[in-house]
């Protein structure tokens, strides 16, 4: 084995790595917001929503759990044009992730909801609160704590799972190394860059959801509840 | 016309009738409590007067507010009673003073300054006052069952349904609730309670019911349902016989 390893182009184009890591995130911090807000729009309509509506979520869910997040991401950037909604590549990366997202954070959060016991409900509702005032401010917090780790894990994915947007020209830091890789045909030496990269990446987004989790559920309480 | 007015009621779960056909008016400042075995109906009976559960039959009236199962009518009547729980259910991500305040701030609507102040008292009362930034894990039963209480009456309920209270907690806090209760009926405070504290019931009630089978099979002051009761149940049920 005579390979001589070489980070020289690294000098050159770390500006380009750089922009591809600001749009990884950018598309994870959007499509986390959005996504577990979906989620929990979602989990709400599938566990305690009207009757009327559950069909409709599942239906979104199981689509989406069930179908490779690649073909979702090719539908709406080249299959929803044809029906005359045309999105840029950051957009209809931006839209699948959001997706993607709802529905996996859906199961996750309708177990948390599902765990509350009967007891919260009845507590809410003798105290004059309707169903969904209950939900709002005595369900969903606990029920986030106690999927919290299982969420944080799931956007973690997501975001390592945003690679694949580099397929629709979207310029994440897949695309900077696939970019990069075609230009010097340092593909070990560019890869494993990119590898660690998004392992710090991973590893710093760990950390901020803990974080997240540390500053909106109390210090003590609600955890084995 | 009575503060609470119970009539006729009846409540099914599937084929079984639990209640079948209750009749009890409570007049204001009135201590009842409710007594009798386990599948008596005592419970279903105080769930339903808050609407936690739905009657088949009959008709409940708290201070003229109907029970009626849509959520107009249901807030109406859950302003007028509290309800206390067996299994205290306070609000695990909130602290005691929060748990108090939350109801009036979504309910009612009070700006948090004033629901502030309500809380303070309202855990005073109970003996808690100090404890308003504690998290109810970090509280004792007895203790968390009193903020429950202090929760119920920050809404000005006038009658509060008491579902055995006592039940989950450990012999030595049972008195530290009971004497929040006592303290209410001496002001006036209009309660039902499910109960096994006979002693309590002796003590404290103006009347009790002894439920048996879905019925009311006997009603009357402490001192004639505990001295002489009439029925072999009751009998038996109170270790007479």
């Amino acid at each position: 084995m005579a390979y001589a390893f070489d980070f020289g182009w690294l000098v050159e184009y770390w500006p380009v790595l750089l922009k591809g890591i600001g749009i990884t995130l950018e598309l994870t911090v959007i499509g986390g917001l959005l996504g577990v807000s979906l989620g929990i729009a979602c989990a709400w309509a599938r566990a305690l929503g009207p009757a009327w509506l559950r069909p409709f979520v599942s239906a979104y869910v199981e689509m989406i759990r069930n179908t490779p997040f690649l073909i979702q991401l090719f539908f709406i950037f080249f299959g929803l044009p044809a029906l005359g909604f045309r999105l840029g590549e950051l957009e209809a990366a931006n839209l699948a992730m959001v997706i993607n997202l709802g529905a996996y954070s859906c199961e996750i959060i309708r177990a948390g909801i599902q765990a509350t016991p009967r007891g919260q409900f009845e507590a809410g509702a003798s105290l004059g609160m309707t169903r969904f005032e209950t939900f709002r401010h005595v369900v969903l917090v606990p029920a986030l704590q106690r999927i919290w780790p299982a969420l944080s894990s799931q956007i973690v994915i997501v975001m390592l799972g945003s690679s694949v947007v580099s397929q629709i020209a979207a310029e994440d830091l897949t695309f900077a190394a696939n970019f990069i890789q075609s230009r010097t045909f340092r593909a070990f030496e560019t890869y494993f860059v990119s590898t660690l990269i998004y392992l710090a990446l991973a590893i710093l987004l760990r950390q901020v959801l803990r974080g997240v989790g540390w500053s909106i559920f109390p210090k003590r309480g609600a955890a084995a509840r | 016309m009575s503060l609470i007015e119970i009539t006729e009621v009846k409540k099914r779960f599937g084929d079984n009738e639990v209640l079948k056909g209750i009749n009890i008016d409570v007049e204001p400042g009135e201590v009842i409590a409710i007594i009798g075995k386990s599948g008596s109906g005592k419970s279903t009976l105080l769930r339903c007067i808050n609407g936690l559960e739905t009657i088949d039959e009959g008709s409940i009236s708290v201070a003229g507010a109907q029970l009626l199962p849509d959520d107009l009518h249901l807030k109406a009547l859950r302003l007028k009673v509290g309800m206390i729980f067996q299994g205290f259910n306070l609000f695990p991500h909130l602290t005691a003073g929060k748990n108090v305040m939350l109801s009036q701030m979504v309910v009612k609507k009070t700006p948090k300054a004033e629901a502030e102040v309500m809380a303070k008292k309202m855990l005073d009362r109970v003996g808690l006052g100090h404890k308003f930034d504690a998290y109810p894990d970090q509280l004792s039963g007895g203790q968390q069952q009193r903020v429950a209480i202090a929760r119920a009456l920050a809404m000005q309920p006038i009658a509060l349904l008491c579902d055995e209270i006592t039940s989950a907690l450990d012999p030595e806090l049972v008195n530290e609730v009971l004497a929040v209760v006592k303290e209410l009926a001496s002001e006036g405070m209009t309660l039902l309670m499910v109960t096994h504290e006979m002693r309590f019931a002796r003590d404290v009630c103006s009347r009790v019911v002894f439920m048996h089978q879905g019925r009311v099979h006997e009603i009357g002051p402490p001192g004639e349902v505990f001295a002489n009761p009439q029925t072999p149940e009751l009998k038996q049920f109170l270790g007479m016989q």
